[in-house]
């Protein structure tokens, strides 16, 4: 795990995208198309339900060369905000 | 057999990894994990390519990837936990199919032919074994939209330049 939990990101966005309820791999399938819908430096922030997204988001930003900009782990849900990178 | 699949340039393929996986089996629960990685890969920005061989190509049989089953004998760790003598039994295996399907439509998990299509929309590429078919008397009709049909030396040569592969 290479991100960093907040408690409280003050992260604006520009779009939302809920994925809760969602099991791997359809939140990263869901933001790769909703990524590909932004341009470079618009943020995405992003709610999920599966534990497994707490390490497939960094992952996905990892791999798609966008920026993980912050998380937040809740007890039931985790938030995310990723900045659409240049590359991607 | 068409080839939908745009290809992407040489620009493009630079520095993109990419995941070579082969789908083995005709199984329902066994269709899903080479689909949900192909489609992960994809998703991540990778090239995908499954390759499709033995009772695996029934994944891409346009007729029979509607109704695959999961087995109810000799598949201890099934959603319906029965001795193999009963696991015999007909209905057994429509059973065990039925609850997979709920258990995955609980979850609000895509169907594989919901899969199939996720996938295609992502370019994963998908191989169907060219000694599958002569064996099993599978045309290329019988087979979805938008599969390349291809030997093991094809397969291997994709597969050889792949940073992941994985045999399902």
């Amino acid at each position: 795990m290479t991100s960093n939990f907040a408690k409280v990101t003050n992260e604006r966005a520009d779009i939302e995208l809920d994925c809760s309820g969602l099991l791997c791999p359809l939140p990263v399938y869901q933001v790769s198309l909703a990524l590909g819908q932004l341009s470079p430096g618009q943020v995405l922030r992003l709610v999920t339900t599966d534990p497994g997204s707490l390490e497939d988001i960094p992952a996905l930003a990892r791999q798609t060369g966008n920026t993980l900009l912050a998380a937040e782990r809740h007890e039931d849900h985790q938030l995310f905000w990723i900045e659409k990178g240049l590359r991607s | 057999m068409t080839d939908t699949i745009s290809h992407p340039s040489t620009d493009e393929v630079v520095g993109r990894r990419r995941i070579a996986l082969v789908a083995s089996k005709g199984t329902l629960d066994q269709a899903y994990p080479p689909l949900i990685l192909a489609t992960t890969a994809a998703s991540l920005g990778w090239e995908a390519g499954v390759y499709f061989t033995f009772y695996g190509l029934d994944i891409l049989h346009e007729e029979r990837l509607q109704r695959l089953k999961v087995a109810s004998l000799a598949n201890p760790a099934g959603p319906i936990q029965l001795p193999n003598l009963l696991g015999a039994l007909p209905g057994a295996t429509a059973a065990a199919t039925k609850i997979m399907k709920k258990w995955m439509s609980d979850a609000r998990m895509p169907t594989v032919p919901e899969f199939i299509e996720m996938a295609q929309g992502l370019g994963v590429r998908f191989f169907a074994c060219s000694t599958t078919m002569g064996v099993m008397g599978v045309e290329e009709d019988d087979l979805i939209k938008g599969c390349e049909i291809a030997g093991a030396a094809a397969f291997l040569d994709y597969a050889a330049d792949a940073d992941v592969q994985l045999f399902v």
